[in-house]
């Protein structure tokens, strides 16, 4: 094989990035991986369940980590690379004026950030006690604190909001979040099993059940967990003087106005690119599509390498993904990597 | 006097033009509903003729609002208008003192030079020095109009209109009429051996010429010619506004204004617009690359009779070519009442209205649908209300019925009205003194088309500057630097610019801008423009951050929720209500509301 192991940046220390790092660490390379945060596994580690199996997330973290204990390994954490120049051969990346590295070549999983609920104001979040998003949701699973309202009491009816942040020319993004309407079938399910007597409804556009086992979740969650699904975007929530909440929405399919009193409203927050994509793309190496995730260099062909050579990718940077995409895409960035280092030789 | 027939194409054109503006003239003016012609009447029997005509000479001469926006355009353009007038003026007397006579044929002054052939008259020195003078100065309008023609931005305009063919005639032969009457008097003192510095001098260059005689009454049959094109071009043509401002003018003193139909009082406003392409400068629409809905296009359409949907609906009703045109069209009530006249037949019934019985209450507090959408406006309002102990009535909390405005935006009158009934009735059984609204779209339609007798409707910083007045409230000054943004409908609309700043000053540091005001930005959210396209309002509105950002306040302030919701989606600046604002910097409030935290609550309970 190789005389000099090629060493590899991987941004990022997430899923993606840690099934990267694993797979070419395998494979023989030297990996640095970076992440932000204090430890690895990325939004994961906030995640209460993960659809379709409800399966617990840590099992796919810890598998991770555990690989990640590769002799050719090396994790750095509480880093954020805010600069990326190609200095020769070479890559180099500097967080600040505390660190700078040099790498053969770069894979950037930066991920997603959550779109901030407050920018919908009309929904109340952070405004009125009751109004949280589904990741508030997640952590509070997650945590297994019992689900009640902020005055601590059994919440009697939930309405879950789909699409918050995603397809909304008006906030920002027409694109879709993919990965929100399962999850609010999921969680719905979830509330369901927590709060047998609450009523639970869902407020969709149209319902993007993708996988091949969604559609049966979605039935599901309709005949064996009573949820109720109306088609209609939320226009607005008041809070009432005792906290609960009016909502106004159209139900389209009878089209007709509607109003209605919840204790508790869940809003589907949608995916939006990574802050830190803007570090990769300033100097104008690695361009960025229409929505503000990473540009691949050919969206059938190469879908991992970016519009700078050397420089791949994997994960919801490029745009939103499930879980278990992420990791098929990751390995298939892994496998890019493994392949332009050959053809180098 | 042989071949004097030359005059003929003049002599027709003139004719043409005053029998169409006759026929014209009354017909507008017999168009006018019976109390403007009444209007009309009483005004020109009252001192408001004077201000007619001053306004008149001002305006339509010296063009002395062009002047202030730019001193080259103005200058054009009185050099054009009052030169012609003054050689018009100067050139009767000339005639009347060579003839020694006060009724002289009234085309002779226009062809002077070729009747008058001596200066056997008192002042005709001083006359033909004059004469040639007041040519030079119209011409160098001439020579300034053709240079915009080719090259706008020397007048500080980005943009000017496109012609169509009668304009392009009637252009023309203006740009030709003043060269040709120089060529013709040249040519006249070159034979006579007279005129002045301009004319004798290019005279003798053409006396050189073996046979200039029998260039003369060629010459001057062009210069009729000209004249005569330009007369029979001009009630079909863009300088049709020449007549019809000074018919405006007069119409508009005696108080006469469009009321959500279409008058002749439309037409001589359509008829007024010179085109001079002034509003389409600060048109925001161009921003986003939407350039063929502005208000001379507006006009233009309705002119001609091809107005649609597309260019109607396209306009965030802003109001800035109201402030900026210089002919004073009211541009936004034209174009509601071109929608209102379009959507007649669509208007809903809103049978479904009901009528609730209404608690008694001191103030009616009307959030309206904009601000349902931003409840931290809500919020914000409910915590001072609760905090000044008002006796409120939160009218719109649950069943929200709208107050119209959007309705009268989209030219829906009818259904605005009942709308408006509906919320009128509910509003005054409350007993209420006051009606507060966080909404300048609500303010306006409340302010300008409610009746609801003696109640007071305040914008609510007015509520609160009287709170604070009355030491009901009490607000901390903070170092925070804020810009407060101007919403079209509350300043432009409603000429409330002072008011708002005077409370923001008592919290914070106002940022001044040279684009505020009057010359505010809109945010782009609009719900007048009901075609544009979401990306094409972000532009707009990021045009109007961009220059924000560039003067590093703080926050952003404004007093509209959909100015508020509109900037709220640029995340580069935070952007907050003036309510919000004053709720943040209130100070410990007398009376906890229910707004309070819980530890306030608690600790209260326990002592």
């Amino acid at each position: 094989m190789m005389n000099k192991p090629r060493h590899i940046a991987v941004i990022g220390g997430g899923i993606a990035g840690m099934e990267t790092a694993s797979r070419l660490a395998q494979a023989g390379y030297k990996i640095t991986l970076i992440e932000k945060e204090r430890i690895t596994g990325g939004h994961l580690t906030q995640w209460s369940h993960l659809f379709p199996d409800s399966s617990d997330p840590a099992i796919v973290v810890s598998r991770l980590s555990s690989a990640l204990s590769h002799q050719n390994i090396k994790v750095i954490t509480s880093t954020e690379i805010t600069d990326i120049s190609k200095n020769g051969q070479y890559f180099n990346l500097k967080s600040g004026s505390e660190m700078s590295l040099n790498a053969d070549a770069i894979v950037v999983t930066s991920g997603f950030h959550l779109f901030d609920a407050s920018r919908k104001e009309e929904y109340g979040y952070g405004l009125f006690d009751n109004v949280l998003t589904s990741a508030d949701l997640e952590l509070m699973m997650k945590n297994e604190k019992p689900i009640r309202t902020a005055s601590g009491k059994k919440p009697r009816r939930i309405a879950i909001i789909h699409c918050v942040g995603s397809r909304d020319a008006k906030a920002g993004n027409t694109y879709c979040s993919k990965v929100c309407c399962i999850t609010g079938i999921k969680q719905a399910i979830e509330l369901n099993k927590r709060l047998p007597e609450c009523e639970i409804f869902c407020f969709y556009m149209d319902l993007r059940l993708y996988g091949s086992s969604f559609d049966g979740l979605y039935l599901t969650a309709q005949q064996k967990h009573k949820v109720q699904f109306i088609r209609g975007r939320l226009s607005e929530a008041a809070e009432k003087p005792d906290k609960s909440l009016q909502i106004k929405a159209e139900d389209t399919l009878s089209g007709r106005p509607l109003r209605m009193d919840v204790d508790m409203i869940i809003l589907l927050v949608g995916m939006e690119p990574g802050i830190s994509h803007n570090n990769f793309s300033r100097n104008g190496s690695v361009q960025l599509d229409e929505n503000g995730f990473l540009k691949c260099k050919d969206v059938h062909a190469a879908r991992n390498l970016t519009t700078q050579t050397g420089i791949f990718m994997a994960g919801t940077c490029i745009c939103p993904m499930s879980v278990s995409e992420t990791l098929e895409n990751a390995r298939s960035a892994a496998l890019e990597v493994i392949n332009y280092f050959e053809r180098k030789m | 006097m042989n071949g004097k027939y030359f005059i003929i194409p003049f002599l027709a054109g003139m004719a043409y033009l005053f029998l169409i503006l006759i026929v014209r003239g009354i017909r507008w003016i017999s168009g006018l509903s019976k109390i403007d012609k009444l209007r009309l009447f009483q005004s020109l029997k009252s001192g408001r003729t004077l201000k007619s005509l001053k306004e008149a000479f001002v305006e339509g001469l010296l063009h002395r609002k062009i002047f202030l926006k730019n001193p080259v355009l103005g200058y054009m353009h009185m050099s054009l208008a009052f030169g012609w007038f003054l050689l018009i003026v100067m050139g009767h007397v000339e005639a009347m003192v060579a003839e020694g006579s006060l009724s002289v044929p009234f085309y002779m002054p226009i062809f002077f030079r070729y009747f008058k052939t001596t200066e056997d008259f008192p002042l005709a020195r001083f006359f033909s020095f004059m004469m040639d003078l007041l040519l030079l100065f119209v011409l160098s309008g001439v020579g300034l109009a053709m240079l915009k023609r080719f090259k706008k931005s020397l007048f500080g305009m980005k943009r000017t209109t496109r012609l169509k063919l009668f304009d392009r005639i009637a252009l023309t032969s203006l740009w030709l009429i003043f060269p040709l009457r120089l060529l013709a008097e040249s040519i006249a003192a070159a034979i006579s051996h007279n005129g002045s510095f301009l004319t004798s001098g290019i005279g003798k260059i053409l006396s050189s010429s073996q046979h200039i005689e029998l260039l003369n009454t060629p010459a001057w049959l062009a210069y009729s010619l000209v004249l005569g094109f330009f007369f029979i071009a001009l009630p079909n043509s863009r300088y049709m506004h020449i007549p019809a401002e000074i018919l405006f003018i007069f119409l508009r003193n005696s108080g006469i204004r469009l009321k959500k139909q279409n008058t002749t009082y439309t037409d001589v406003q359509v008829f007024s617009c010179s085109r001079c392409g002034i509003c389409l400068d600060n048109c925001q629409l161009s921003t986003a690359g939407i350039r063929d809905t502005q208000s001379v296009y507006l006009l233009k359409n309705i002119r001609n009779k091809d107005l649609d949907d597309e260019h109607l609906f396209n306009c965030l009703l802003c109001g800035k070519c109201q402030i900026d045109c210089p002919v004073g069209i009211e541009t936004i009530d034209l174009r509601i009442t071109q929608r209102i006249e379009s959507t007649r037949q669509y208007n809903s019934s809103y049978e479904y209205l009901e009528i609730n019985s209404s608690p008694s209450a001191k103030v009616v507090y009307f959030a309206g649908c904009m601000t349902h959408l931003t409840p931290g406006i809500i919020t914000a309002m409910q915590k001072i209300f609760e905090t000044a102990g008002e006796n409120y009535w939160f009218f719109d909390q649950e069943k929200a019925p709208c107050c119209g405005r959007p309705l009268m935006l989209a030219g829906q009158y009818e259904a605005a009205s009942k709308l408006i009934e509906n919320n009128s009735r509910q509003i005054l059984a409350s007993g209420a003194q006051t009606l507060v609204v966080s909404c300048p779209i609500c303010y306006k339609v409340f302010k300008e088309d409610y009746h609801l007798f003696n109640m007071e409707v305040l914008m609510h910083f007015e509520y609160i500057r009287r709170l604070i007045d009355r030491e009901i409230l009490q607000v901390a000054r903070s170092p925070q630097r804020l810009l407060y943004h101007d919403p079209c409908e509350l300043g432009r609309g409603m000429g409330m610019y002072k008011e708002p700043r005077e409370v923001l000053a008592m919290t914070g540091t106002l940022v001044s801008i040279r684009n505020e005001k009057e010359k505010a930005y809109c945010c782009g959210g609009s719900l007048g423009n009901l075609k544009i396209k979401q990306e094409e309002r972000d532009m707009i509105r990021n045009q109007a951050v961009n220059d924000y950002l560039e003067h590093s306040p703080d926050m952003l302030v404004t007093s509209c929720p959909m100015c508020k919701k509109t900037f709220a989606r640029n995340t580069r600046i935070p952007v907050l209500d003036i309510s919000e604002i004053i709720t943040r910097n209130m100070l410990s409030p007398g009376i906890p509301g229910l707004t309070e935290s819980k530890e306030c609550i608690l600790e209260e309970e326990y002592i």
